[in-house]
């Protein structure tokens, strides 16, 4: 009788919570508000609080995932078309540069790149944008801006931003991109492009330093840039500016479609530099200000971010053409809609992957990308093809793949005496180690298949790559029945007794050749690769020692050129060969002044061709010069080319017009959910199974009882 | 006794600095302010000019511990230990070196790092002694053997396992609660029923192994023998004596570690969603963050010796023989 009655009592407290949770008529497991049920908001994650919001700081693709849909830069990347094309955003068109010599004369678009003192770009925007609902913009009765001079005792009362009742809006001009680009100098931002764009933009370098003492004249107060003219960037009306560019910089066009560009309003600059708002971390760096079609509505980096729409946001419709294949992929079904089609956006914090995947399954995030735990759970490799397995197929979800325009290689540095140096034996040597790591064995191992080996710098998609035969690298691969076969061992034998060590040990001294790789890898998890790794180089009888040390002292090698063997990434600012050969060219030697040649590799006749092909625009004659340039590099073997990632994501069949873009960042606008399905599938795959819980209950009530019984036995005992 | 809390506070003044010392020298050791500087920057188109400047903007284009070309005092006190050391004693910690708050960030995390860990050491601290006392009621029998047994395995397990096994089987083959998230007010209930659950669960091997062997210790005194004649129940003689007597053990391992409850849990969090503070200094010392990382040491060891005061003040109330003078 007690024990019964003890067994519903532990069984009513049990699911008390269970009940609780219940109670709002969602699915147990429904990590959301019940009030959300239904509506038009996308599910999605983030791995890492975002450092920057401010966009003349912000660079990572982290941080873009926010600022790319609230700021609107001049220029976008169209969504479907391939190759990458930029199409206007806030600009009525992409511009074209003026181009003139050193006395001012205008000069024709094919003028010689030598002859062009500078580029003028002059940059129309459309009339009518406004921003979003800001307190910055809020106005008194009197139509002056209610918050921008507020007394220490009303900064005092507030909080959060939430904490300004009122908000306002106003007209995007063409002086708010212009506001922009002279922040890029401010002193107290050291936004991560400045240094490169002092070196285009006309005066940029001189109005740092003009900023810098204005600054220590205000001591700590607002500095209001539209005091300070800028010769580069001046508004022409209020809707045209005008960008003065040094010499011919082509890719400067591909800057204007990063927020870097985007427009900034002086009202928000002023309104967050009042005293103790940043302490409150009322800042632009923690809630940005745009003309977006979303605004960062919470911003809580610990927990979740929710981007809402922009209700001041409109004249943008979806695209009406793509590329071959995606009118039948459903990817034009929507065109010529409104943008954006979610209401809002919900970011919820998921450092680990595990619980990340298991809510894609369930439902609660509309799409994800595959961690190696879950891959082979997720997709099956059948002749090279990825498919989606059974399981994934039932649950009605798509694969999209891309191929990302970035290059994982491995880097020799030519400074050293061993692996470097442009003599015959010094190349050979590199080629015959770029033959022995097979890079198609790492990306089956470690990568899931996710890659494809590289034949040079240059990814697929961008101008200056070669597919097919044309394309393979002749020093690695041979053309076998169709398809890129990599040359023997015993040949990479042949180049390696060639360059002076035959069977692997120095011809003069006799003593085995070693090569150092430094890396920054030493967990667990990269004694693999290391072992991988040693086992290619013992294909040829070369050792490989493996120096690991930290991040700090790595960077420090590099920099020093201490290093002779290493592994490094590069993800492309824009779609254009020049982000990736410059990584090669011999001013930008990561010794010489920290630029971003970490082989130091140092070769006049490819830097003169490089030097001619990065102000060309694309066509046949730059097309020679790259094939040029990267038959050079074949030969030079700088770098063992590595691949290029391969970037699986899947959706869940409720989501629409989702098409993987390299380039794009704001490509939230153009996705569609349908909300009714996505709660159908909910509930049926989120069932709450309750036997177990009523097994655990009962097992409890069952191990509780004999010791309840014991324990009265043991108390009626009797003295013995 | 406040005689007694003056004393410990200026103790504990020669013991910050030096923690403050030494977590200065092993961070400096490892990072340097031009490292910190590229870390912030970014690692794209990063100038030297861009990493003096941005040194010079927070101090740390001064020398480390001594400034030679300074004059007198300023030798010591025109230097980065001092500047940025200055400020922690009056709890003024200062903007992380991306600019945010620390404070503020501290006082935004610790609710939610509270509401895993003060359930799970609450409920924790009772489950372990219950189960204890059950085990010392059985002692020598089977129950007791199996008991043991089972602790030893508990214990045997790694945390992290009940984290996923947990997960797997309770949220995703189960549904009965989220497997991450958090929520304001009575709608935390729901993501932090798991959590708790994992972390009772598995501090319940070591922690009841433990209180048995103090509680099996007592059982032998005579102070119990009488309480039997007396002809008290096994249970009053359980509950009212051997676990007052047993007490002071019991505050030495539990009220030390109250203080430091805010400090979150970083596995924990990190599994479950729960925005606390339990990554804040691991993700600092992996951002090269130094303002956050010496803010969190000193107030972690700040809080242990709080905790460790208030021990001692805990002993007085359980044993009226102790005095703090």
């Amino acid at each position: 009788m007690i024990s019964a009655s003890l067994s519903f009592r532990f069984l009513l407290l049990g699911a008390l919570p269970f009940l609780l949770s219940a109670c709002d008529g969602t699915a147990w497991n429904n990590p959301y508000p019940a009030a959300e049920a239904g509506k038009n908001i996308l599910y999605t994650a983030f791995t890492g609080r975002p450092k920057h919001l401010d966009p003349a700081q912000s660079y990572t693709e982290d941080e873009a995932a926010f600022t790319a849909q609230v700021y609107q830069p001049p220029l976008q990347y169209h969504y479907l078309k391939r190759p990458y094309a930029l199409i206007p955003f806030a600009a009525t068109e992409v511009p074209r540069p003026r181009y003139f010599d050193a006395a001012g004369h205008a000069l024709s678009p094919a003028a010689d790149p030598a002859a062009v003192a500078y580029s003028v770009y002059d940059i129309h925007i459309r009339p009518g944008i406004r921003y979003q609902p800001h307190p910055a913009f809020a106005l008194d009765a009197g139509g002056k801006p209610r918050y921008l001079d507020l007394s220490p005792a009303a900064l005092a009362q507030i909080d959060t931003l939430a904490d300004f009742k009122e908000t306002g809006t106003r007209e995007l001009t063409a002086a708010d991109y212009v506001y922009q680009i002279k922040r890029l100098a401010h002193p107290h931002l050291h936004s991560p492009i400045f240094g490169l764009m002092s070196q285009y933009i006309v005066g940029l370098k001189d109005y740092a330093a003009t900023l810098e003492q204005a600054d220590k004249a205000k001591s700590g107060s607002w500095l209001d840039l539209r005091a300070y003219p800028l010769e580069g960037a001046r508004a022409v009306d209020r809707y045209t500016y005008q960008v003065k560019v040094k010499g011919k910089y082509p890719q400067f066009q591909y800057w204007l479609a990063m927020p870097f560009f985007a427009p900034i309003p002086w009202e928000a600059d002023r309104f967050y530099s009042q005293p103790g708002l940043a302490e409150k971390n009322i800042s632009l760096d923690w809630y940005p200000v745009g003309t977006g079609p979303y605004m960062l509505s919470e911003n809580d980096p610990n927990r979740r971010m929710v981007l809402t729409r922009n209700p001041n946001y409109g004249g943008e419709t979806y695209p009406t053409e793509g590329e071959p294949g995606d009118r039948a992929a459903g990817l034009l079904a929507d065109a010529g809609k409104p943008l954006p089609f979610i209401d809002k956006v919900v970011f919820t914090l998921e450092k680990e992957t595990i619980p990340y995947w298991n809510k894609f399954l369930q439902g609660y995030y509309d799409a994800s990308g595959i961690s190696s735990d879950n891959f082979d759970q997720a997709v099956q490799i059948s002749g090279g093809e990825a498919r989606l397995t059974e399981d994934m197929e039932k649950q009605g979800i798509q694969l999209r793949t891309s191929v990302a325009t970035s290059d994982m290689y491995m880097g020799f540095n030519m400074l050293d005496p061993t692996v470097g140096g442009y003599t015959d034996k010094a190349r050979k040597l590199r080629q015959a180690i770029s033959i022995a790591v097979d890079f198609e064995e790492f990306i089956s191992i470690f990568a899931n298949g996710r890659g494809i080996a590289a034949q040079g710098p240059i990814p697929p998609g961008i101008f200056g790559y070669r597919g097919g035969r044309d394309g393979v690298n002749p020093y690695v691969y041979d053309w076998v029945d169709g398809k890129p076969a990599r040359k023997s061992i015993a040949y990479a034998k042949q180049l390696l007794a060639e360059a002076g060590y035959p069977g692997g040990r120095d011809a003069a001294t006799g003593k085995p050749l070693l090569v150092y790789l430094d890396t920054t890898a030493s967990g667990l998890g990269s004694k693999s690769r290391v072992d991988w790794l040693q086992k290619q180089f013992q294909k040829i009888d070369v050792q490989l020692v493996v120096r690991a040390t930290d991040w700090n002292r790595f960077q420090d090698k590099i920099r020093k050129g201490n290093a002779q063997l290493f592994f490094f990434g590069w993800n492309a600012d824009y779609p254009d060969p020049e982000n990736f050969l410059f990584l090669l060219y011999g001013p930008h030697s990561r010794t010489k002044g920290e630029g971003e040649n970490a082989a130091n590799y140092d070769n006049p006749e490819y830097d003169r061709l490089f030097e001619r092909m990065k102000n060309m625009d694309n066509g046949p004659e730059r097309q020679a010069l790259i094939d040029q340039m990267v038959r050079i590099l074949r030969r030079d073997a700088p770098w063992i080319f590595g691949y290029h990632p391969k970037d699986f994501v899947l959706a869940h069949a409720w989501t629409f017009n989702r098409k993987p873009n390299q380039m794009a960042n704001n490509a939230l606008k153009y996705q569609r959910i349908d909300p009714a399905l996505r709660e159908r599938m909910r509930a049926q795959w989120n069932r709450p199974v309750l036997w177990p819980l009523l097994l655990t209950l009962l097992a409890l009530a069952a191990a509780v009882a004999p010791a309840w019984r014991a324990y009265r036995r043991h108390e009626k005992e009797t003295a013995r | 006794m406040i005689a007694y809390i003056l004393r410990r506070a200026l103790y504990a003044l020669p013991i910050l600095l030096g923690v403050n010392v030494i977590t200065f020298v092993l961070f400096f050791m490892v990072n340097t302010p031009d490292d910190m500087a590229r870390m912030n920057l970014g690692v794209k188109h990063v100038t030297q000019e861009a990493i003096d400047k941005w040194k010079a903007e927070r101090g740390y284009d001064k020398p480390l511990l001594y400034n030679a070309a300074r004059q007198g005092a300023r030798k010591l006190t025109d230097t980065i230990f001092f500047d940025k050391s200055v400020g922690m004693f009056a709890f003024d910690f200062g903007r992380a070196d991306d600019g945010r708050d620390i404070a503020r960030e501290i006082r935004h995390r610790m609710g939610p790092s509270l509401a895993i860990a003060l359930p799970v050491f609450a409920v924790g601290l009772a489950v372990n002694i219950t189960f204890a006392l059950v085990m010392v009621f059985f002692r020598a029998s089977y129950l007791d053997f199996v008991g043991v047994v089972l602790c030893v395995a508990m214990m045997s397990i790694s945390g992290l396992f009940y984290i996923i096994a947990g997960q797997y089987l309770v949220s995703k083959l189960w549904h009965l609660v989220p497997i991450s998230g958090f929520a304001d007010g009575l709608d935390a209930f729901k993501f932090l029923v798991l959590p708790v659950a994992i972390g009772v669960v598995s501090g319940i091997g070591a922690g009841a192994r433990w209180y048995r062997t103090l509680f099996l210790e007592e059982m032998s005194r005579d102070y119990v023998r009488t309480a039997r004649a007396k002809g008290l129940s096994e249970a009053a003689v359980l509950f009212r004596h051997v676990l007052q007597n047993a007490l002071i053990p019991i505050l030495t391992g539990a009220v030390v570690v109250i203080p430091l409850l805010f400090m979150g849990s970083l596995i924990t969090e990190s599994f479950f969603g729960i925005p606390g503070l339990g990554s804040y200094t691991i993700d600092a010392i992996n951002a090269q963050d130094f303002a956050v990382v010496r803010a969190m040491v000193f107030l972690g060891s700040f809080l242990y010796i709080v905790g460790l005061v208030l021990t001692d003040i805990s002993y007085t109330l359980v044993d009226p023989r102790i005095r703090l003078e």
